[in-house]
């Protein structure tokens, strides 16, 4: 099972420099430890030590923010796109 | 991207200019929903984010500036401002500020940010001289101010 996954520029020191990577797993997580295999640190950009999604960072898999489909736990399927942003945040 | 911030007083307002990869021209505004409609905070809409950033993917485009305002602060970038973008932001973009808290005077400045450090840059003004014209400004000697009257 294959599923494209959109690095933003802020992660691409992490895949050389690739915009789209392919990774396995059929939840977020499992994907996200695939990812890690081949791109050393990407996995805890985006993943607390504690095991939860970073505050500033998005997760979709396709149009669906994981927040609110189960977060990391989010099963995936074959062709599911995931797309990784930054939330663009800030206060005074 | 002052008049969107006018528009949103006392909420802060959040937008960003997209352009082609590579070119860093900015030549698309897309003004966004602050999902934190606050008059100190500002995140991009989550949903509204993902649908812009997929336009911008099919038209090889990339965030050229990002802009947000500070209501009642100086045009300078927060701390938090300076946290979240060098942790999770968007390194290749011109962050600017804007700030509304003077009902006559938008004063607009633009910054790189990274690893912490808010670094400020000149802005220059070009195009249609009407289009110049519409607006006073004046340069300080580390800021252009803009008088939107």
């Amino acid at each position: 099972m294959s599923i494209e996954v959109r690095i933003p520029t802020i992660l691409r020191t992490h895949t050389g420099g690739q915009k789209l990577v392919t990774g396995e797993g059929d939840t977020l997580a499992k994907l996200f430890d695939s990812l890690d295999a081949q791109h050393t640190g990407l996995k805890g950009r985006v993943v607390t030590d504690e095991g939860a999604l970073h505050r500033f960072v998005n997760v979709y898999i396709n149009d669906e923010d994981v927040r609110f489909i189960g977060g990391l736990e989010a099963p995936l399927a074959d062709g599911d796109q995931v797309t990784i942003l930054p939330a663009v945040a800030g206060g005074m | 991207m002052v008049a969107h911030a006018r528009a949103d007083h006392p909420d802060e307002a959040c937008g960003l200019i997209a352009g082609p990869e590579g070119t860093g021209e900015p030549k698309r505004h897309i003004p966004m929903i602050n999902a934190a409609r606050s008059t100190t905070f500002y995140e991009f809409d989550s949903e509204e984010w993902k649908q812009v950033y997929d336009q911008m993917w099919d038209n090889d485009e990339e965030v050229v500036v990002t802009y947000h305002s500070h209501t009642h602060t100086e045009a300078y970038p927060s701390r938090s401002d300076a946290g979240i973008a060098s942790q999770m932001g968007l390194p290749d973009a011109h962050y600017v500020l804007v700030t509304t808290k003077d009902p006559d005077i938008a004063e607009v400045r633009s910054f790189r940010i990274a690893d912490e450090v808010i670094t400020e840059e000149p802005i220059e003004v070009t195009g249609a001289p009407e289009a110049v014209q519409s607006y006073k400004f004046a340069h300080t000697p580390d800021s252009t101010v803009y008088d939107c009257h």
